[in-house]
């Protein structure tokens, strides 16, 4: 039996990224306030002080600039890892993230090898408003090119993110920020979870929740409710969005009959859609109801919390959705 | 336009050989361009090239002092750029054709060259977008610890992409080893710089960045190869980034295609042509007695019939085939399909 301990989300994402800085001397860490500061999401502490400044730096507010280079760092040997405080402030890269490390492999004819993991958060919750909440991880697949993840607990942040770095392409690694004071419980030492393998967090006969990021958790909280109506929900995390385990979900909704999404990005254009669509032809005949999602509303994300946290989707939601479905 | 006088030759340092390497990359890059004009007018190419011509001495200036150890980011109108860093002609005229012979095995075309063999980390189709790669090259050459160089070539119209003020700020502040050199011909497509650009000289920028900027006749092969000289031996000095300005003339329209016209004045150009890089670099050859008219062309000759062959390369290969489109996205061993 693996050894647990304690730690909080932010822990477990620095401890990833002093593991892999002190495995190989190619890696290193560039965004705002990575430096003294420790990162504005406490996920960089004492990494400045052990690594140096070369290894560590802070940046200036430059989100196209050090993007790019972190792309020439990929293409000559390095092992970048980019922070990006918010995903809303990734559009300001998204020239140097969409149009050029996402394609230079492939319009180079595979000539181009690139390392890099672009670290970034979503989710609301804090009264940040409109432009400090969004979850635009669609994006993020929407471009073909780069693979994009999605961790749920802390234990999946630190193994997916060390698989991350030593990935030879780029990664966008989407964290919650809602998560990273929360307390988790983690393997001690190091270990690695692999991309492209969906982790099922509950085993259910009635229904198929497939919930990304932090929704999976809460996902788990909310069967835990149907359970004592006597509904019995399986959890499906898929942990990475691209690429993605089909067969894990297929198999589940074969079993269950019933699906169900839930991701905190807007409605219009979710991944879960496009995920649902993915695959349709193999559970189309299996379905005894009409797959549904939760999802964030089609609207900015308002200021106060009383018009917030209305919107944002969560384990209530989730309980009231799933059973809904069965009262039909 | 600056209308100076050329300076000697001989008040250079440079060996003949090293003289006469640069007339044959000039030449290369100059047939090389015109049989795009060829196989375009031919129906052979898709797509578009934007030609170097008239701007042959900056690239061939600038990489004669690029060692194979340093590196290079080129842009849209990248051939010269490449030529001149050595890249094969066959295998870019095949990429300019489509086909599986070519660099990128005809997924990149014209705009998208590259040779990594050779430091030439991609020709980048975003005006702009290659001037942070090119400071993140610098970043790990100084990270690394090596002495290498990054060059990162851009247009004028590129300058005013926030691209370019930003990664020239990092680069002063880290003091990163990397050259920037901006090919000004005067045009961003059909908008003149000096109609959107509050000062038309680029140069000038440096000064607010705390770093060396310099201002050179970019029809002058000599002058080019001089600044670009002190630049690199500044950044492998570990002193940091130099902005170079090259003042030129693009002799043809944006692409091929475009014949350039209505939006500039045809005394302009005409003006420009008088004083082409390939034409002057020659007349001053001879004149300084530093090679022989009969050594220039068979030079010109050998350029020709080189480019010739590449042409002939480029349509004798297959296309590539439907399904390899869906090959070389990521990186694996199994052929990095998604």
């Amino acid at each position: 039996m693996t050894k647990l301990k304690k730690v909080t989300y932010s822990q477990a994402i620095c401890e990833a990224i002093d593991e892999e800085m002190a495995r190989d001397k190619n890696v290193l860490i560039l965004g705002e306030d990575v430096g003294i500061l420790g990162g504005n999401f406490k996920t960089a502490v004492g990494l400045y002080e052990k690594y140096g400044d070369l290894r560590v730096k802070d940046t200036p507010i430059s989100e196209n600039g050090f993007m790019g280079m972190s792309l020439g760092m990929a293409l000559t040997g390095l092992r970048p890892i980019i922070e990006i405080m918010f995903t809303d402030f990734l559009l300001l890269a998204s020239d140097q993230l969409l149009n050029q490390i996402a394609k230079i492999r492939y319009m180079s004819g595979g000539q181009a090898k690139v390392p890099l993991t672009v670290r970034t958060t979503i989710g609301a919750g804090r009264s940040s408003a409109a432009q400090h909440s969004q979850s635009l991880h669609a994006i993020m697949c929407h471009v073909p090119g780069l693979k994009v993840v999605v961790p749920s607990s802390a234990a999946d942040a630190k193994g997916l993110l060390k698989t991350a770095i030593r990935e030879d392409n780029p990664v966008v690694f989407i964290e919650h920020k809602m998560e990273y004071n929360n307390e988790y419980e983690i393997p001690e030492g190091e270990y690695t979870i692999p991309f492209g393998k969906a982790n099922i967090l509950r085993e259910g006969m009635d229904i198929t929740v497939i919930a990304t990021s932090n929704l999976a958790l809460k996902a788990v909280k909310a069967a835990e409710e149907l359970a004592k109506e006597g509904i019995d929900v399986e959890v499906i995390d898929p942990r990475t969005l691209i690429p993605l385990d089909r067969e894990t979900m297929i198999a589940s909704i074969k079993k269950t009959g019933r699906v169900f999404f839930a991701d905190e990005g807007y409605e219009r254009s979710n991944i879960v859609a496009e995920i649902m669509m993915d695959l349709m032809p193999d559970i189309f005949y299996y379905l005894d109801n009409p797959p549904e999602r939760l999802c964030l509303p089609n609207v900015p994300v308002p200021f106060s919390p009383a018009l917030e946290f209305p919107l944002i989707p969560d384990q209530e939601k989730l309980y009231k959705r799933i059973k809904k479905i069965f009262k039909n | 336009m600056t209308k100076n006088k050329f300076k000697l030759i001989k008040s250079y340092s440079i060996e003949k050989d090293h003289l006469l390497k640069m007339y044959f990359d000039m030449l290369k890059i100059r047939d090389f361009e015109n049989a795009i004009t060829d196989v375009y007018s031919r129906g052979l190419m898709n797509g578009l090239a934007h030609l170097y011509i008239g701007e042959e001495a900056i690239a061939t200036g600038v990489c004669a002092n690029i060692t194979s150890k340093d590196y290079a980011v080129s842009t849209h109108r990248g051939h010269g750029h490449l030529i001149a860093q050595g890249a094969d002609l066959k295998k870019m005229m095949a990429e300019v054709l489509g086909r599986k012979t070519g660099y990128c095995k005809g997924k990149g075309g014209s705009m998208h060259i590259m040779d990594a063999s050779k430091g030439i980390l991609g020709a980048i189709g975003i005006v702009g977008a290659g001037i942070p790669i090119a400071t993140g090259v610098a970043y790990s050459a100084k990270y690394r610890g090596t002495d290498q160089v990054a060059v990162s070539f851009f247009g004028d119209a590129a300058s005013n992409q926030g691209t370019f003020h930003e990664s020239i700020n990092m680069a002063a502040a880290w003091k990163l080893p990397v050259v920037y050199v901006c090919e000004n011909n005067l045009f961003g497509i059909s908008v003149d710089l000096r109609k959107v650009t509050g000062n038309p000289n680029i140069a000038d920028r440096a000064f607010g960045y705390g770093i060396p900027g310099v201002a050179v006749d970019g029809n002058d092969v000599m002058e080019v190869y001089r600044v670009t000289q002190e630049a690199f031996a500044r950044a492998r000095k570990g002193e940091g980034p130099t902005l170079i300005e090259c003042k030129t003339y693009r002799q043809k329209g944006h692409h091929v295609g475009d014949p350039g016209k209505i939006y500039r004045l045809k005394q302009e150009l005409e003006a420009w042509k008088k004083r082409d890089p390939i034409k002057t670099f020659k007349a001053r050859l001879i004149e300084e007695k530093l090679a022989t008219e009969e050594e220039l062309k068979n030079l010109e000759e050998e350029a020709k019939q080189l480019v010739k062959t590449a042409v002939q390369f480029a349509e004798d290969s297959p296309f590539p085939e439907p399904e390899e489109a869906l090959e070389d996205l990521f990186y694996t061993m199994e052929g990095g399909k998604e």
